[in-house]
């Protein structure tokens, strides 16, 4: 895992002193809330329906126990006892006083964590594969070129004020586990002919009112050019992109009205006069990142022997862990969507489990995946058992990662001030319907998720079934939509027809779920369903 | 006129009204220019020779276009005033030193403890924005 | 009757607006006629609230209701956890809402 040097322990302590003056001066009447809100946001700190909420960042999805315990610590002394990872691999507390967010920032800052650009038009946390480092399927690890893009987009100057929010994904393995092409830059770690590795691409994706799926912009940026060419990216749009409407200021309105290819052209051509500047980081900054990465110190000749005697044990396995690396050993998916639970959510007591097995269990690493569960990456198998025991004990052993129990749900109207409809009970209801262990068998892999308004938080148009909330006439109302996906497949989910109730939206998937069980041929999915035999007869069966 | 709060430069402030981007290519014996946020600075580029002053305009202080304007300027070779002017504020000051401003009129006068704090805010920068005469912290983890 | 909510600047907790100061209870609204932006104007720039804004809302004979659920939601808390609104004892608190 990084490790800070003085710099940047220096950087972060300055943003502390930073944000506690600007505190200081929002108090003292210095600064209106009109001012200090672009200011507050650059530090992740948000007015919500309730209270103030502070978002954390964690770079991209890597944490050490150190970080989570205080995580939970923070979650006691600061908020209400708990708090919830977001489908950016961040975590974000609900009840923050502002006369205590210099403070929480101070302590952030000892264990090398902090907020910074975690809101705000600019460019915010980057995100990354969760298995990074462990999955067996990676080209390379992607967390040392997302640490690289992280410290050349902290505090960049010419790219605090963009027209809009921009959000960056590496991903470095053929499966996507990131959403890369949704996002305003996605990059990919690839392998050229030659053997190299390089970045690709891919700009202008996103959700919000307007999904898009980023084109690729450039196969193959080489290694000693990868900052040069974000700058590229960068300044096209802050130059370029639109600010007469703040719902077309993505850089992803500006794909599409430009063209991909005039984009393109004029990204290649600020590229070409960038090279001549004296911008790009040394190829020894990025191998001194690298080191970093090596890993853990793995044990050889593993047995990949497990005891599956125990049933419930067994189907854990099943659905929540995955293939690593090394022999004998496997990464696991702590599921934070208990049966009935806020999808997300985590108590300070729970944190500090997780936290606690990462270093007993896991070489002191844990991840936050935009599914928002938590990742112990690196657990020999012949301590899963122990592992799992101990997950189970804290109503955390729930076997349902990727299935409709495991459903991402944005606050919604219970929190947000942004929100037209409640989110979080819905998913309740629909994993207390479809959360027992034969329904999920059944059914199988779905990806449901839920947002509570066309901002699209939840990401409702990537879920193979997603639900959108509305306000009718000052009524919640549910959109329902089918066939999206942020795979390697990545697609847009469509709206099937008019809004529904909230036990009407519950009705109108077990109905849906019945149509792909007599239709479903073979081991195909939900999704590969419905991409198959197309939207009408599971609209016959819904509205018939 | 707006008055220059803070100054980075030994030579005599140029005070030469300033014309718009667009009449600046017409008027020959022109030397100060208002870059708007929707204008181009590359626009100036082949007269770069006769300016003297470049104000680069704020309408609003979140409108970040103009820190590319003055970057590209600088990274075209222009030494002359880089004036920001319009609704400036106190935490951003020193990112628009970064980009190459020299000089701040800022429409309210802004508090002088706190500028000069945000001036001197950040011991050490992660990029070189290359016009800014400042190292970045990978130049001084690998120094040549 | 319209009434006032904003929220407090330095805790942010949610205030509702009683003819004379800040009450953490919907119940105490006062009705603000014409004169919500005035008292906003006021209450801003004393420092004292911010991000507050005019709702309609009925007196009904359990107290003020808010016409829109959001700020129903606002008056009570979250409605998934009980436990962390105003009324965590109350468990029909939540029907109120909806």
């Amino acid at each position: 895992m990084y490790k800070y040097d003085e710099y940047d322990q220096q950087m972060v302590d300055t943003r502390v002193e930073e944000f506690r003056d600007q505190v200081r001066r929002r108090l003292s009447g210095e600064l209106t809330e009109d001012q200090f809100k672009p200011l507050r946001l650059q530090n992740g700190l948000y007015l919500q329906l309730h209270a103030y909420m502070l978002r954390v960042a964690v770079p991209y999805g890597t944490l050490n126990s150190t970080q989570m315990k205080l995580l939970g610590d923070i979650a006691d002394k600061y908020d209400r006892g708990y708090g919830h990872f977001t489908t950016r691999q961040n975590i974000q507390y609900n009840w923050i006083k502002l006369e205590d967010t210099p403070d929480i920032l101070a302590e952030l800052a000892k264990v090398e964590m902090h907020a910074i650009q975690t809101s705000g038009n600019c460019i915010r946390n980057i995100s990354s594969d969760q298995f990074a480092g462990a999955a067996a399927d990676e080209i390379i690890d992607p967390r040392p070129y997302a640490e690289l893009l992280r410290q050349w987009s902290s505090f960049h100057p010419e790219f605090l004020v963009l027209p809009r929010k921009f959000k960056i994904a590496v991903i470095a393995s053929e499966k996507d586990r990131a959403a890369m092409r949704l996002h305003d830059i996605g990059i990919k770690m690839v392998r050229n002919d030659a053997g190299e590795i390089g970045a690709q691409f891919y700009a202008g994706g996103g959700m919000g009112r307007t999904p898009m799926i980023a084109p690729l912009i450039r196969d193959f940026v080489p290694l000693n050019q990868l900052i040069t060419f974000a700058e590229a990216c960068l300044r096209v749009y802050n130059r370029y992109g639109r600010r007469d409407n703040k719902y077309k200021a993505r850089i992803k309105i500006l794909v599409h009205e430009l063209g991909r290819d005039e984009y393109v052209r004029q990204v290649e051509e600020e590229f070409a006069h960038l090279l001549t500047q004296p911008i790009e980081p040394p190829l020894a900054e990025l191998e001194r990142i690298k080191a970093h990465f090596t890993g853990p110190d793995f044990e050889q000749g593993l047995s990949d022997e497990l005891d599956l005697r125990d049933p419930d044990f067994r189907l854990w396995v099943g659905r929540n862990t995955t293939a690593h690396k090394v022999p004998g050993y496997v990464i696991a998916t702590v599921s934070l969507k208990p049966v009935g639970g806020i999808p997300g959510d985590a108590s300070a007591d729970q944190i500090r489990l997780m936290a606690q097995l990462g270093r007993d269990y896991s070489f002191d690493e844990l991840r936050v995946t935009h599914a928002q569960n938590i990742v112990l990456p690196h657990v020999r198998k012949a301590d899963l058992y122990t592992v799992w025991k101990a997950l189970d004990e804290a109503g955390l052993g729930t076997a349902n990662l990727d299935t409709l129990g495991d459903i991402i749900a944005c606050p919604g109207l219970d929190y947000c001030s942004l929100a037209n409809a409640r989110s979080i009970p819905v998913a309740q209801k629909i994993s207390e319907r479809f959360g027992s262990a034969e329904k999920q068998a059944e059914i199988g892999e779905l990806k449901l998720k839920i947002s509570g308004c066309i901002n699209a938080c939840g990401h409702h148009h990537a879920g193979h079934i997603g639900i959108l909330g509305v306000d009718k006439k000052g009524l919640e109302n549910y959109q329902l939509l089918f066939g999206g996906s942020e795979g390697a497949d990545t697609s847009l989910a469509k709206i099937i027809g008019p809004g529904f109730t909230e036990d009407g939206v519950v009705d109108a998937i077990e109905k849906a779920t019945q149509v792909y069980l007599a239709n479903k041929q073979g081991e195909e999915r939900f999704l590969d369903t419905y991409r198959r035999i197309g939207m009408d007869p599971f609209k016959e069966a819904i509205y018939g | 006129m707006v008055e220059v709060q803070f100054r980075f430069r030994d030579d005599e402030p140029v005070n030469d009204p300033a014309v718009t981007v667009d009449a600046f290519s017409e008027q020959s014996n022109a030397t100060a220019v208002r870059i708007e946020p929707g204008d181009d600075a590359r626009d100036l580029l082949p007269q770069l020779d006769r300016l003297a002053l470049v104000e680069i305009n704020f309408p609003a202080w979140t409108d970040g276009r103009g820190y590319s304007a003055a970057r590209i300027l600088r990274e075209a070779g222009y030494k002359g005033e880089i004036r920001a002017v319009g609704d400036l504020v106190i935490d951003m000051l020193g990112h628009l030193q970064r980009c190459g401003f020299d000089a701040f009129a800022p429409e309210k006068a802004l508090n002088p403890v706190d500028a000069q704090n945000a001036f001197s805010r950040w011991d050490n920068v992660y990029q070189a924005t290359a016009v800014d005469g400042r190292q970045a912290i990978w130049a001084k983890r690998h120094p040549a | 009757m319209k009434i006032l909510t904003g929220n407090d600047l330095k805790t942010g907790a949610v205030v509702w607006w009683t003819g004379v100061g800040w009450s953490l209870d919907v119940n105490e609204s006062s009705d603000v006629g014409d004169h919500g932006a005035a008292i906003i104007a006021r209450e801003e720039g004393a420092q004292n609230v911010f991000a507050s804004y005019v709702v309609d809302a009925e007196k009904t004979a359990d107290g003020v209701r808010p016409a829109h659920i959001k700020e129903r939601i606002r008056a009570l808390g979250p409605t998934v956890r009980p436990d962390l609104t105003l009324k965590p004892a109350d468990p029909d608190a939540i029907n109120w809402v909806i």
